[in-house]
């Protein structure tokens, strides 16, 4: 038995990594930051896909003769200054924000994506005007870029989702180009173009697969800061237009009661927000170990 | 600790420097452990060199770190005895450890690129051990030059200002051994020292360590995989398998007559005394090594021993006594001489060569970069030609314009204009991109580096079709039908082609490599040091590999390496380039026996071999000058022993002079003086 179980070492080798989309799924589930994450983001996305249907009641309707009621058995988050049930809000209110960070995450990482691997992979000319350009967006804080846009296009929720997915774009372009730095130093690009491979075919097919890792991290990030520049703009009056339920929206709408004692009606968008940013951040911090290992 | 004091005692009676027992290394590797080390016992006597051999993951660098206790936190020494000048330090507390590491053992790493801190002055470095060792700072800096002229830095002052990045790959390795050595510890430690140096530089390092040694009698342990740099620095030798040792013994004798069927195989697998690809094959040790922590119940080399017999795969053999001062864990050890072969040695080498008009050509061949300000010309007029079916080896130091060469011809890099490449009579535009099909099916290459040169995210099957599909324009059954022809001619097997590169080691990573260079039926293969990162055992395969393949499909091959023993092996003509300019072009026979240039002279008595190498070496002074200011004239005539003393060497560019028709050589010499002189150099040196 022996002998021939050493022969055939390269195949104990071929074991030592498995490899693939499989044992990072099984090592992600191993890490409890990323279980923990996943949960929560879980229950966000239960509720952003059924919330009309788990809310206790409706999340718009009014009653004027119980506003600004404080948590009960009947309203567990309070009611607001409408006297519209908090917690119905809350989970509805999910849906919005959701849809519309992940919409504007993955838009500037295909874009990012895109403009990042021609950066890279062309060098030059190229990589040196789209390089002024990318610092320049860089050098504008997000929200006031944002602002611009908005104010002179008008709020909707597509406007949201393009102005956040190009405000993305360069910092995705300049973290997928300097991965593309790295594999422009390996042989197997100069492999492909000794089979005729032209550059769009080598950066699709060979460059692209290999920064793919890094790509996903950068947009688990990207989600992550994208609800943090919704909520920003809500909060600004400038995202969700009411009555629609949605976090940032309700906090700008409560945060004048503040003072009166009436916490419930900002406290728990707040929270709902800063849970989903702490899930979204888990599992983008577990991803990159796991992908980095 | 009673125990301690006694073994230190009896080590310095026996005068032994260094001394370990039955040593057990283990790794924790998820959850598991793995035994690195395997009861390995030896000793270095008081200024004696002992060198510790073996392939990659055979614990060679275990043993170093394990001696002085910077084992990884998942590595742990489970058994055995250490004992550094009467000392023992499993048993020491940190204090003790830091002392011993400071004063009694000093480690050299291979890269000594990362042995320097970048932001600290070489000076300030060195001087950095003399203080510690209680000398005043003015003192230290004092010290620390004339530590760094022992080691034959020829201006000390002006590198002791320098940072590391500014110093050459040899010189910042003479700043480590300075280092290392300016505490006088009485057991130096090199690992792999020469390893990422050139041949040149190689040797002159190896020489100041045997000179140095001589006059500190400083205790040495010298760890490589390369035999013949072990066979010219150590008086005894240790070859290491899997974590055990399965041979020791004086290294002269060692490597002359081994007793162990596995330091056989290692010196069978390099080509020795002028071997040609005409005298056969050369012979491999089939199989891998096994796995870190695979117990096996009998001897472990046992599964790739061609002699293997039942008792040596049910029981471990003993250490035998195989003469003064020798040790072989081996049953068989008195058969080992009549080890059979494992590969045949029969190759059909087709009979006449050469007088097919040449494939390709490439004339006045010229590459200058623009790096800063300055033009730095890599290549400046190279003419070459390569015969169907021939081996054209190109050799020279590290920034003469190899690689350069070889990326030009193959379009990676457009040439300056004037260059041309002449392929089958016609002239091939500079880039991949302009180049028909045809012409890019001809000439493809091996990289060194099979992990560099292979998508790691795609599979075997994918990286070998793609080829296919791109260049020959197979399509469906036919392309499978030539994918598994491919497999079984690069020796693979079809469970392979589902893995990706990082699931295959290096060798079967260097052969998908292969394959996808003949995938398309090329006319010239560039192979571009394309063993340097594998192991010999391995490196033997793949050579066979390319001559078996050449004789089969009747490619070309340009065979860039550093590894003269290599070249002429597998080469029938030899190139010698230095600073980007084409010194010498023959037939390698007449190229290696002489009348040769300078230039080749000076490489080849640099070359180590495992059978001893040439006494009295030929020192080439100073460093390669830089390609951004070529020196006048001859551009060797900085470095070159055989300077004309009249100036003309300065001032003009040497003529092409024939030696014998092909053998052509750029120096003002006289061939017939030249040959006088080199003959009578070797002449002298033979007595």
């Amino acid at each position: 038995m022996s002998a021939p179980a050493a022969l055939s070492v390269p195949a104990a080798q071929s074991q030592r990594r498995p490899g693939g989309a499989n044992s990072t799924l099984r090592m992600l589930l191993r890490k409890p930051t990323f279980l923990a994450g996943g949960v929560i983001l879980l229950f966000w996305v239960v509720c952003a896909a059924f919330g009309s249907l788990i809310a206790p009641h409706d999340p718009t309707a009014q009653q004027l003769l119980a506003t600004n009621a404080p948590p009960s058995a009947a309203h567990w988050f309070g009611t607001d200054q409408l006297g519209r049930d908090v917690l119905s809000r809350v989970i509805v209110g999910s849906r919005s924000i959701l849809l519309i960070s992940v919409a504007s995450a993955v838009l500037g990482t295909v874009l990012g994506t895109a403009l990042g691997l021609t950066m890279g992979y062309l060098g030059g000319l190229v990589d040196l005007l789209a390089g002024r350009v990318v610092e320049a967006v860089l050098a504008l804080p997000v929200v006031i870029v944002a602002f611009l846009f908005i104010v002179a296009v008008g709020p909707s929720t597509g406007t949201l989702i393009l102005v956040i997915g190009f405000v993305f774009t360069p910092l995705i372009a300049r973290t997928v180009r300097s991965s593309v730095l790295v594999e422009r130093q390996l042989d197997y690009l100069a492999s492909a173009r000794l089979l005729g491979a032209g550059r769009v075919s080598i950066m699709a097919t060979e460059v692209l697969p290999n920064v793919l890792p890094a790509v996903m991290v950068e947009f688990t990030v990207r989600v992550g800061y994208a609800i943090f520049t919704v909520a920003t703009l809500s909060f600004l009056g400038f995202g969700v237009q009411p009555p629609t339920p949605d976090w940032g929206g309700d906090i700008y709408a409560n945060y004048g009661v503040l003072a009166a004692g009436y916490w419930w009606e900002t406290l728990f968008p707040a929270l709902a927000i800063a849970s989903l940013v702490v899930a979204i951040n888990l599992v983008a911090d577990s991803a990159e170990q796991v992908l980095a290992s | 600790m009673t125990e301690t004091a006694e073994t230190g005692e009896a080590a310095a009676v026996t005068g032994a420097t260094l001394n370990v027992e039955h040593l057990d290394v283990t790794y924790r590797v998820r959850g598991q452990d793995r035994q690195a080390l395997r009861d390995v016992s030896f000793e270095i006597g008081r200024g004696e060199s002992y060198g510790l051999v073996g392939e990659s993951g055979s614990g060679k660098s275990t043993a170093a770190l394990a001696l002085t206790r910077y084992l990884p936190g998942n590595g742990r020494i489970s058994a055995g005895t250490i004992n550094i000048n009467g000392m023992n330090p499993l048993a020491m507390g940190p204090r003790a450890l830091r002392e011993m590491r400071a004063r009694t053992v000093s480690m050299v790493y291979q890269e000594p690129g990362r042995a320097l801190n970048p932001s600290i002055k070489v000076g300030r470095q060195v001087a950095e051990v003399y203080e510690i060792a209680g000398a005043s700072r003015q003192e230290a800096l004092q010290r620390a030059g004339a530590m760094l002229a022992k080691v034959q830095i020829a201006d000390p002052a002006r590198v002791m200002e320098r940072y590391p990045h500014q110093l050459s790959g040899g010189m910042a390795q003479r700043a480590v051994i300075a280092m290392a050595l300016a505490a006088e510890p009485s057991l130096l430690i090199l690992d792999e020292p020469t390893t990422s140096l050139d041949a040149t530089v190689e040797a002159e390092v190896l020489d100041l360590i045997a000179s140095l040694r001589q006059e500190l009698a400083t205790s040495v342990l010298f760890i490589s995989h390369n035999l013949a740099v072990i066979a010219k620095m150590c008086d005894r030798v240790g070859v290491l398998y899997a974590g055990e040792l399965v041979e020791e013994g004086p290294a002269g004798e060692v490597l002359r007559e081994p007793r162990h069927p596995y330091t056989m195989g290692l010196l069978r697998c390099i080509p020795r005394r002028g071997q040609r690809k005409d005298h056969g094959r050369l012979d491999t040790i089939p199989g891998f090594l096994p796995q870190p922590g695979h117990q096996l119940p009998g001897c472990i080399f046992a599964p790739r021993c061609p002699i293997a017999e039942d008792r040596c795969r049910a029981e471990p053999p003993p250490s035998f006594n195989t003469g003064p001062g020798r040790t072989a864990r081996c049953y068989l050890h008195e058969t080992t001489s009549t080890l059979p072969r494992n590969t045949p040695a029969d190759i059909e080498l087709p009979a006449e060569r050469n007088s097919d008009p040449p494939v390709v050509q490439v004339k006045h061949l010229s590459k200058t970069f623009r790096s800063g300000g300055d033009l730095v010309q890599a290549l400046a007029g190279v003419d070459l030609s390569l015969a169907p079916g021939e081996t054209l080896g190109l050799v020279g130091e590290s920034g003469s314009g190899k690689t350069t060469l070889a990326r030009a011809l193959l379009g990676l890099m457009a040439p300056d204009p004037g260059s041309a490449i002449i392929l089958d009579g016609q002239l091939v535009p500079p880039g991949t991109g302009q180049r028909p099909l045809q012409q890019l099916r001809a000439l493809q290459i091996v990289f060194q580096n099979p992990d560099s040169a292979l998508n790691r995210r795609h599979t075997v099957r994918r990286l070998i079709s793609q080829p296919l599909a791109r260049l020959a324009g197979l399509s469906g059954p036919r392309l499978a039908e030539r994918l598994a022809d491919l497999v079984r001619s690069v020796r693979m097997e079809d469970r392979h082609l589902a893995l990706r590169p990082g699931q295959l080691s290096g060798g079967l990573k260097q052969r998908v490599a292969i394959a996808r260079a003949f995938a398309g039926g090329p006319r010239v293969v560039v192979c571009d040091e394309p063993t340097s990162a594998l192991d010999v055992s391995v490196q033997a395969a793949i050579l066979n590999l390319l001559v078996d393949l050449q004789v089969k499909e009747h490619v070309s091959y340009l065979f860039i390496s550093h590894d003269l023993g290599l070249v002429r092996y597998l080469s029938d003509r030899i190139a010698v380039l230095y600073l980007g300019r084409l010194m010498e072009v023959g037939p390698a026979e007449e190229v290696f026996n002489g009348p040769h240039h300078p230039y080749t002279e000076a490489l080849l008595s640099a070359t180590s071999t495992v059978d001893g190498q040439p006494p009295d070496r030929i020192k080439l002074q100073g460093e390669i000058p830089s390609a951004a200011r070529p020196p006048s004239g001859c551009v060797f005539h900085t470095r070159c022993p055989r300077r004309l003393e009249d100036g003309t060497c300065e001032t003009s560019v040497p003529p092409l002079q024939e030696v014998t028709p092909g053998h052509l050589m750029s120096c003002h010499i006289p061939i017939d003086q030249l040959a006088i002189l080199q003959r009578s150099r070797e002449e002298s040196s033979d007595n």
